[in-house]
């Protein structure tokens, strides 16, 4: 997992409540062997105008013009703005795993749903509760905004804010560390475990 | 201080413990082709190699068509079956890791090919990512059920974070009635229990009735863990177990082997060992059973009849005995064994081992289908059982008395490959789970031994064995 210290990027607004996981990445993408390459279909309705399917090459299918993803603007955005409760709905995997894809490092809403808060730090990416206060004012502002984990705060518009943010998922973050790179901390434990649990059972 | 049989396994594993949680070594992991292909990428995304080769042993099982296979993984017709099928072997292929594939005489069902070949051992920590992993534990193994996301974890760790379960006692005493098996024996403790029964323990059966199972039997009965609840089932190691792992090819072999046997016969657990619950059952009271609704605790005894909600005073679950028989397309009180089936499914890896198709072939010996079955599978659960069987002559009885014979795999447990009920069909199946839609999309499952889903296809609906 990629490590996360500071981002300076601009920010996606997708002003909509309750964006579920199906819209992030509609379910017949879930067929896929795969838990990359998703991003060219995040948001996959909203994105297109013809209803997507598995293999289909998105870079022919007609785009819905009017979605802040197409619009030239916010071609790079790695921060993603929504309202309440954003990732409600099932719980897959697939919708951190899409939003990471297409590039998107935070995420900043009034809300989220649980699992998928969780997922989020699972698969990189940080997401950022800020009151609606806050997010009016973000909403507003179309300059680069600088995310700094360490300190926990946001910077745009000559302004900054504070966050709030578990210090274990922190580390986790800063480190790249991802629940398998946590385990390998103790690589050393294990193999002090194998040593004495092959002599003791040999014939393993 | 005296130990339960998992508490004794667990403390063996241990690679470090935290306050409600413990690191525990893995010895193997068993991989399918439905659930590894993102583990494999995950691995690959982030460079990992796997941490111990072999621990590791994939076999195809979920999608494999059980139908004729000579031309081999390019002629499976559905994509997607296909797809993950030439994934596992690519991804086994590049990581190194051992693979029985497709069309080698030793393929089958996950759960059965395990023990069969030795991989599964006395005294392991086993894991699938698949939850009927429970079935190992028959052998006194500590064995359980994973998702996507663990088995990378234990591909790149040889190790899995594990909260520790509450100790669970099953203890059945008493003979079992002729035609009543391991299967009739897990679908009564689930109905007595319920499908939640289990939840947040390990089971130990336990009592003279479980000592008298076969292996083969013990794993029926640990598979169906799941269905109570719980992810682990198991059962103590005696002779039988040794017997059993004895000349397996992946078993030890000389000196190893006895030291091996000395080990395993300290797999059980202390005399005054504390659990958490203990259930007693008498085995004298089970009668075969048959699943009546969406659920595996909604069963009845073959000559039982279906339940009246109007009689449940709990709303809940008048509530769920409703919906499941308007599911089901079954009135209130029907005696279950006037119920009429069209299909007939004999495998899974809750019921697909020799002893399960030898009983099965006694009740269909001589007799034949009835006109109403449409279909009347057989699927042995390994290419070597398929062989075996063969070997008996068990095959010829079964396409004598209209049953089709099958090459091995999950089959129509699951409805991810070519065997599949369609709408409004009903099916006595030996699987282990008839949940809304688990055979075919608005079909109908009804749980039952092999002697009951033989003795059902001759008499064209559920019957007990005449």
């Amino acid at each position: 997992m990629e490590k996360f210290t500071t981002l300076t990027s601009i920010a996606a607004p997708l002003d909509r409540a309750n964006v579920d996981t199906d819209a992030i990445i509609p379910k017949q993408f879930l067929k896929s062997i795969k838990r990359s390459g998703f991003g060219p279909n995040l948001f996959d309705e909203w994105r297109y105008l013809d209803h997507g399917e598995v293999g289909m090459d998105n870079t022919k299918r007609p785009l819905n013009k009017d979605f802040v993803l197409n619009k030239a603007e916010y071609q790079d955005a790695k921060i993603l703005l929504a309202r309440e409760n954003f990732g409600c709905g099932s719980s897959r995997e697939h919708a951190p795993w899409a939003l990471e894809d297409y590039g998107f490092r935070v995420i900043i809403a009034p809300s989220f749903a649980d699992i998928f808060y969780n997922n989020c730090f699972k698969n990189g990416i940080l997401p950022i509760v800020q009151d609606n206060k806050v997010m009016d004012e973000l909403f507003d502002f179309s300059g680069e905004i600088i995310i700094d984990l360490e300190s926990q705060s946001i910077h745009a518009n000559g302004k900054s804010y504070t966050f709030e943010v578990d210090v274990e998922r922190k580390r986790r973050l800063m480190n790249g560390l991802d629940d398998i790179g946590l385990t390998l901390q103790y690589s050393n434990d294990i193999k002090d475990f194998e040593k004495n649990y092959f002599k003791t059972y040999s014939w393993l | 201080m005296a130990q339960t049989l998992y508490d004794k396994l667990m403390s063996a594993h241990v690679v470090r413990e935290e306050a409600t949680t413990a690191l525990i070594y893995i010895d193997r992991q068993l991989i399918h082709e439905v659930t590894s292909p993102q583990a494999f990428e995950g691995l690959e995304m982030a460079g990992r190699k796997p941490w111990r080769l072999d621990a590791n042993l994939a076999v195809p099982d979920h999608n494999v068509p059980t139908t004729e296979r000579s031309s081999g993984v390019s002629g499976i017709e559905d994509p997607i079956s296909k797809l993950q099928i030439e994934t596992l072997d690519k991804n086994c292929s590049d990581f190194g890791i051992n693979e029985i594939t497709m069309n080698d005489v030793r393929q089958g069902i996950v759960h059965v090919v395990g023990p069969e070949q030795g991989a599964t051992l006395p005294g392991w920590g086993i894991v699938c990512g698949d939850l009927h992993t429970s079935t190992h534990g028959a052998l006194g193994a500590f064995a359980f059920g994973i998702g996507t996301s663990e088995v990378e974890h234990v591909l790149a760790t040889g190790c899995l974070w594990q909260a520790r379960s509450k100790n669970l006692k099953i203890e059945v005493s008493g003979e079992l009635n002729e035609f009543v098996s391991a299967k009739d024996l897990a679908l009564y403790i689930i109905g007595q229990i319920g499908t939640a029964g289990g939840t947040g323990y390990a089971i130990e059966f336990a009592g003279d009735t479980i000592q008298g199972l076969s292996i083969e039997g013990r794993m029926t009965l640990c598979n169906m863990a799941i269905e109570a609840g719980a992810r682990v089932g198991m059962v103590a190691v005696d002779d039988k177990t040794i017997d059993y792992v004895k000349g397996r090819p992946l078993a030890p072999t000389g000196d190893e082997w006895d030291k091996a046997v000395a080990y395993w016969q300290t797999l059980h657990s202390d005399v005054n060992a504390k659990f958490d619950k203990t259930i007693s059952f008498n085995a004298n009271d089970i009668k075969p059973q048959v699943t009546w609704g969406t659920s595996p605790e909604m069963v009845v005894s073959v000559d039982g009849n279906t339940p009246d909600p109007a009689k449940e005073t709990d709303s809940v679950k008048a509530e769920s005995i409703r919906n499941a028989l308007n599911y089901i397309h079954l009135e209130a009180n029907t005696p279950i064994n006037t119920v009429a089936i069209d299909k007939v499914f004999i495998g899974s890896c809750t019921n697909s081992r020799i002893e399960d198709l030898r009983v099965a072939a006694t009740v269909a010996k001589g007799k034949h289908i009835a006109d109403n079955i449409k279909l009347a599978l057989v699927v042995p659960g390994s290419g070597l059982i398929k062989k075996q069987a063969e070997d008996e002559g068990l095959d010829k009885i079964f396409t004598d008395a209209g049953f089709e014979w099958r090459e091995a795999g999950c089959s129509m447990c699951l409805a991810m490959n070519a065997d599949k009920l369609e709408v409004g069909e009903r099916c006595a199946s030996t699987s282990n789970r008839n949940f809304e839609g688990r055979q075919g999309q608005g079909s109908f499952t009804h749980l039952v031994s092999p002697a009951i889903a033989a003795s059902s296809a001759i008499a064209g609906h559920f019957s007990e064995v005449k």
